[in-house]
């Protein structure tokens, strides 16, 4: 029994400390400013709105969110649409040097983001894209992960489902749209989420593809008005840093098993 | 069912093999070539620009020296290369990027390790703690360092509201060169362990149970199982989580650039730091790229090694 106990407490403390941090970002946000600097710290906050109209004012947070929200919602779209088509092929097609092409594919995962910064910022200048919508979104809608994942799942729907589909007159498109992409709703739903959990809290290339605040999205919106607001706010930091939380804790809370299942899947497959 | 050996799936018709067959089969083929081609290539083109071109380009520019305003970059050779590998500040930076990945490494595999037992044990919310042990890893990494950063405020921070109690005063984490690496790797920790414990946990799940409860019955101690059938068992997990950590903290870059931008002085600054640090704030192309190729040929011998790893796995089980 005292072993238990001492495993309950234990787990109450790995809670505390997941927990602890989100808990201080959330009741900084409600608290007025004479809340925030004082010594000891209140526990409770006020529960003011003040900070929010306070970010809303030094920072443009409403383009913020809507340019996060279409370079998500496109990224994504593109990024699926892309892999779903691309798995497709790979898994019902045949074409000459078939092997060779899905390596190309796959080994773009060997190729680390970080490396690609320079190079790619002068392929988006060279297209004229800086600052763009296009230049945030292109370079990212290659897709090989998620290509992978969805190959791998369309290998193990039944061959007599899409045979009945051919047989029946339908042609590849009709077979994938009708037949093959509802067969893999769990796994169009993962590869959807974990993509747009991606776009949305991707940093470094909008931080230097974007040169104006009416193009910056809110990650990287954030990192402006912390230095804007030097250290002195925090409520209005706080505050802008939930806005850029919400949504994705948000999405978490929803599909939390989708988000686990495809990344567990990912670990233990690979 | 030869027809069907092939790893497509083919059309029905065409295994039916009609008289008429070799006209309609060849102007089939011909279309299924076509539609594969357009399906594929809008993705084969992205990465080809966005992935594999970014390679050669280096390269290439990593033999220039060039600000990104002349008109050509000026041709200097390898001297870019030798430069940056008998330069201290880069033997520095190297190390700090070991020191940050190595602590980052070692504590996700101890304590997610740790944690995935705790929430393999039967305690009631262990389901909870886990999915709020993992909520971090799918957060911006951006907005948690900016929480982490009025957490270690030493001023109104809750660091000190934690350690005031105990008549400690809070160091000035971000701007004392001492501590600042210790923080980057505390909150990137915090972010991450999450993610080691859930792939552990799925792990542990997977274990044959006959192995461990034999010896149970034999008088193994709860430490020896752990040690001589649990953790060999767990290796292949433990190497998984080894790489992927490794390849994700090489290039960590939120974190730092919200909390430390590379400081005090040159205390954070890691290798992919940098990298945005030349290209991006000093306009040295040419040595943003040799720091780029380092950091590829680096993470290429480790994805190598993983590669072989895998497949001999795969081979021998």
């Amino acid at each position: 029994m005292k072993v238990r106990a001492i495993q309950y407490v234990v787990l109450i403390g790995v809670a505390a400390v997941f927990l602890g941090p989100l808990y201080w970002l959330l009741s900084t946000a409600f608290k007025d400013p004479a809340q925030i600097y004082q010594w000891p710290p209140a526990w409770w906050p006020d529960l003011t709105w003040e900070n929010f109209s306070l970010a809303w004012k030094a920072a443009p947070f409403d383009r913020f969110f809507l340019n996060s929200t279409v370079i998500t919602v496109a990224g994504t779209l593109l990024k699926v649409i892309n892999a779903v088509l691309t798995a497709y092929a790979f898994a019902y097609l045949r074409f000459p040097f078939k092997k060779v092409l899905f390596f190309l594919v796959l080994g773009a995962m060997m190729v680390p983001g970080h490396v690609t910064l320079l190079p790619n910022y002068l392929t988006v200048a060279t297209l004229g894209w800086i600052n763009t919508y296009a230049g945030l979104i292109i370079p990212g809608i290659g897709s090989a992960f998620a290509t992978f994942l969805m190959r791998q799942h369309f290998l193990t729907l039944p061959t007599e489902v899409t045979d009945a589909a051919a047989v029946d007159g339908a042609g590849h498109l009709r077979t994938l749209w009708r037949v093959v992409l509802p067969m893999s709703r769990p796994m169009l739903i993962t590869v959807v989420v974990i993509t747009a959990v991606e776009e949305w809290n991707n940093f470094v290339w909008p931080l230097i593809v974007t040169n104006t605040a009416s193009m910056r999205t809110l990650p990287v919106g954030l990192l402006i008005l912390k230095d804007e607001e030097g250290l002195a706010n925090w409520g209005t930091i706080m505050a802008g840093t939930l806005l850029v939380l919400a949504p994705m804790l948000l999405i978490f809370l929803i599909a939390q098993r989708y988000i686990v299942g495809g990344i567990t899947q990912g670990a233990l497959k690979g | 069912m030869t027809a069907l050996d092939l790893p497509v799936r083919t059309h029905p018709d065409e295994r039916r093999q009609t008289e008429d067959g070799g006209n309609q089969l060849r102007r089939r083929r011909r279309r299924e070539y076509g539609l594969f081609a357009l399906l594929v290539a809008p993705n084969l083109l992205v990465i080809a620009v966005f992935a594999y071109w970014p390679i050669i380009y280096n390269a290439f520019l990593s033999l220039t020296d060039w600000n990104m305003i002349a008109a050509r970059p000026t041709f200097v050779g390898l001297a870019n290369y030798g430069r940056t590998l008998t330069d201290p500040a880069f033997h520095k930076t190297l190390w700090t990027t070991v020191v940050f990945t190595g602590f980052i490494v070692a504590g996700s595999l101890v304590i997610g390790l740790a944690l995935a037992f705790l929430f393999n044990l039967p305690l009631k919310g262990r389901g909870a703690v886990r999915t709020i042990a993992f909520a971090p890893h799918i957060l911006s990494g951006a907005a948690v360092a900016t929480i982490w950063l009025f957490i270690f405020d030493p001023g109104y921070g809750l660091m000190r509201a934690l350690i005031d109690p105990f008549g400690a005063e809070p160091p000035d984490w971000m701007n004392n060169s001492d501590w600042a690496l210790p923080g980057l790797i505390i909150v990137y920790l915090w972010k991450n362990i999450g993610f080691a414990a859930l792939i552990y946990l799925a792990g542990l799940q997977g274990l044959p149970k006959d192995l461990d409860e034999a010896a149970a019955i034999d008088g193994a101690s709860t430490w020896t199982r752990f040690r001589a059938i649990k953790l060999p068992l767990l290796a292949p997990i433990t190497f998984f989580l080894l790489i992927t950590t490794v390849i994700g903290t090489f290039q960590a870059f939120d974190v730092i650039a919200v909390m430390t931008g590379g400081g005090p002085g040159d205390a954070t600054t890691t290798l992919s730091w940098s990298i945005y640090n030349e290209g991006f704030q000093a306009f040295n192309a040419g040595r943003a790229a040799t720091l780029s190729i380092i950091m590829f040929v680096i993470l290429l011998v480790v994805t190598t090694v993983q590669a072989r790893v895998m497949e001999r796995r795969v081979h021998y089980r």
